[in-house]
């Protein structure tokens, strides 16, 4: 695989959206500056992309691994959410008596265990129903989003009642941290061989993707393609709630509405331009990292509205898959 | 109860539009999820055009213009460069909410404008009917628009030639080919028409709803018109049928809302979303689908 074009495209689309915003009178290159100063210049710089690059690894795999076995997972962002909300129950509501050690692998695995939940209600509609998942895992992002602030307004919300947010989450909830970051960044970074793993070394792996090449040959070779689809959705849905559990337990500490900032729509980018490989998900996480990091300090320094790195992110896709993705199997 | 009605037909406006434009890109094998991107961008060309002109008409027209731009690079992408249907509309979804987002900033820093509104319309007589006329006829224009699409639409594709020949396309592309239809172009023509009137319908947002535009104000419509085009099983009064129904699900919410309710807020906003899943799963069901739906398609001899 020839990492050329995947930069190619990743320059491309930085240039393009610089134009974009220069041609609308807004000041390019104090945008550009404050990018690069607020993603790469020193460690608090670095501290930030790092800990935006977790979520998009995480994320990023569960979107990647979903399309190996020709599963259309756009619901990363749903099943993050529903990760961190369920992380918070746990830690706030429903554990905090347990015992110290247990309570940080109970909130992570129940986070993770949400995710595939929400996942699988689109597998299974899918191989039930014939509801197509795009739709589907779309949908369940409203639901998630919606759920989230009805949490927080609700039975999760903070006991003095003054703000719509969880309370904080128990010292024995939270991630370790290990330098400037948290513990869960090098959990995720290690998600990324593991992925390639199970992918490439298991027969699981084997049939996701006999699955994703051709439904019609993996089911006559008896691997049914309804079920995988079920199973793959579930692994990616665990993947993305693990990052939303890793974002409560890790960053923020309380669950409130607008946790993430689309971590996982930008994660289909992130898939994308690593052309769907677990190995090649992590510098394409730490470039959308980077940008999601620099697209703070530029709001706040030269007042372009973040919203720009959307811009980038779908020139990305164009630019980077545009004629070179496996095609969906009949 | 009336005005229940009334409500229900203005608030599946919209949808109705957006839908009868995805139902054409679908009956022609195309699967375009941009719909929510280009409704975005409708929603943004129509409120800054309007405010600046101080003419919904010009709105409306900057509106389908902005979608059909989009539209162009869809069809390039996905239709010409037979890239992946999926994978370029949600880059395109992804494009028009970084753009528009951009662009009102730009265009109107220091507080925006509102944008003038279409003025609803009553039909002389009619409107005075007892029972329908008030629903029925005393409308905003694109209410009438979108009925009149509809049975626009639905004459096309049972009655035309053109309609036949799309229809063939989608349902047996190699075919078609086979029997001289240029189904690259068909394609394309079916999703730039696809595009103006998901344009369209986002201008309904910001000239007949809102009035004004905020980032990413479409919030799924786009991707619950898709859901109204499966529901409605690809036909356009199955389409009218559906939209009507996700009106009425809005119009019965806003009330329920308005008359105060232990409900929580955000159960509300969930409402469209699980109803359209719970609706998906009862009506789904890929036997309608158009037989070559989301199949790119390349002459033999070309590299597929």
């Amino acid at each position: 695989m020839s990492a050329l074009r995947p930069l190619a495209a990743a320059a491309a689309a930085l240039v393009v959206a610089a134009v974009a915003i220069a041609a609308l009178g807004l000041p390019a290159g104090a945008a550009l500056r404050a990018l690069a100063a607020g993603s790469l210049g020193g460690p608090a710089a670095w501290t930030a992309t790092l800990l935006k690059t977790a979520p998009l690894l995480l994320t990023g795999l569960a979107v990647a691994l979903a399309f190996r076995c020709g599963v259309w997972n756009i619901g990363a962002e749903g099943q993050l959410l529903a990760g961190a909300l369920a992380a918070t129950a746990l830690a706030t509501r429903l554990a905090p008596g347990a015992p110290a050690p247990l309570l940080l692998p109970l909130a992570a695995l129940g986070g993770a265990a949400a995710g595939a939940a929400l996942a699988a209600v689109a597998g299974g509609l899918r191989a039930a129903r014939g509801v197509s998942e795009v739709i589907s895992t779309i949908l369940l992002n409203f639901v998630a989003i919606q759920a989230v602030a009805w949490a927080v307004q609700g039975p999760l919300q903070e006991a003095s009642g003054a703000y719509p947010q969880s309370d904080a989450l128990p010292a024995a909830a939270r991630l370790p941290a290990l330098g400037r970051v948290h513990a869960g960044v090098l959990l995720a970074l290690l998600a990324a061989p593991g992925a390639a793993w199970l992918l490439f070394r298991t027969p699981l792996g084997l049939r996701l993707r006999a699955v994703g090449h051709s439904p019609v040959a993996a089911r006559f070779a008896g691997i049914s393609p309804e079920r995988h689809g079920v199973t793959a959705l579930a692994l990616a849905g665990a993947l993305a709630g693990a990052a939303g559990a890793f974002e409560v337990a890790g960053v923020t500490g309380r669950l409130y509405q607008g946790l993430s900032p689309g971590y996982g729509y930008t994660a289909i980018a992130v898939a994308l331009l690593a052309r769907l490989h677990p190995l090649a998900v992590v510098p394409s996480a730490l470039f959308f990292g980077a940008l999601e990091a620099g697209a703070a300090a530029m709001q706040r320094e030269a007042g372009i509205p973040s919203v720009a790195t959307e811009v980038v992110q779908g020139i990305v896709i164009l630019f980077s898959v545009g004629f070179a993705l496996p095609r969906r199997g009949a | 109860m009336e005005a229940l009605l009334e409500a229900a037909l203005r608030l599946a406006a919209p949808l109705l539009l957006a839908a009868l434009g995805e139902l054409v890109v679908e009956r022609a094998g195309v699967v375009n999820i941009g719909v929510e991107g280009m409704m975005l961008a409708g929603a943004f060309a129509a409120f800054a055009v309007a405010a600046a002109t101080g003419s919904p008409a010009l709105g409306v027209g900057a509106a389908a213009a902005a979608a059909v731009a989009l539209g162009a690079v869809f069809a390039a992408a996905a239709v010409l460069g037979r890239a992946d249907q999926i994978v370029v509309g949600t880059a395109l979804n992804l494009l028009a909410l970084g753009a528009t987002g951009l662009a009102l900033r730009a265009l109107f820093e220091g507080g925006a404008p509102t944008a003038p509104g279409v003025a609803d319309v009553a039909l002389p007589g009619l409107a005075a009917l007892p029972g329908v006329g008030p629903v029925l006829f005393r409308q905003s224009p694109f209410a009438y628009a979108a009925l009149a699409l509809c049975a626009g639409v639905a004459l096309a594709l049972a009655r035309t030639r053109a309609g036949l020949v799309l229809r063939a396309v989608g349902e047996a592309a190699r075919a078609a080919d086979a029997e001289g239809v240029r189904v690259a172009a068909v394609r394309v023509a079916a999703v730039l028409f696809g595009a103006a009137a998901a344009g369209v319908a986002g201008s309904v947002l910001t000239l007949s709803q809102t009035h004004v535009f905020t980032e990413g104000m479409t919030a799924g419509r786009g991707f619950i018109a898709l859901a109204v085009v499966v529901f409605g099983r690809w036909r356009p009064l199955g389409v009218l049928g559906a939209a009507l129904f996700f009106g009425l699900a809005s119009a019965l919410q806003f009330r329920l809302q308005a008359r105060g309710s232990d409900v929580p807020y955000p159960v509300f906003l969930m409402f469209p979303y699980a109803v359209t899943l719970a609706v998906l799963a009862f009506a789904a069901g890929r036997a309608q689908a158009p037989g070559d739906l989301g199949r790119p398609y390349a002459r033999e001899g070309k590299a597929g």
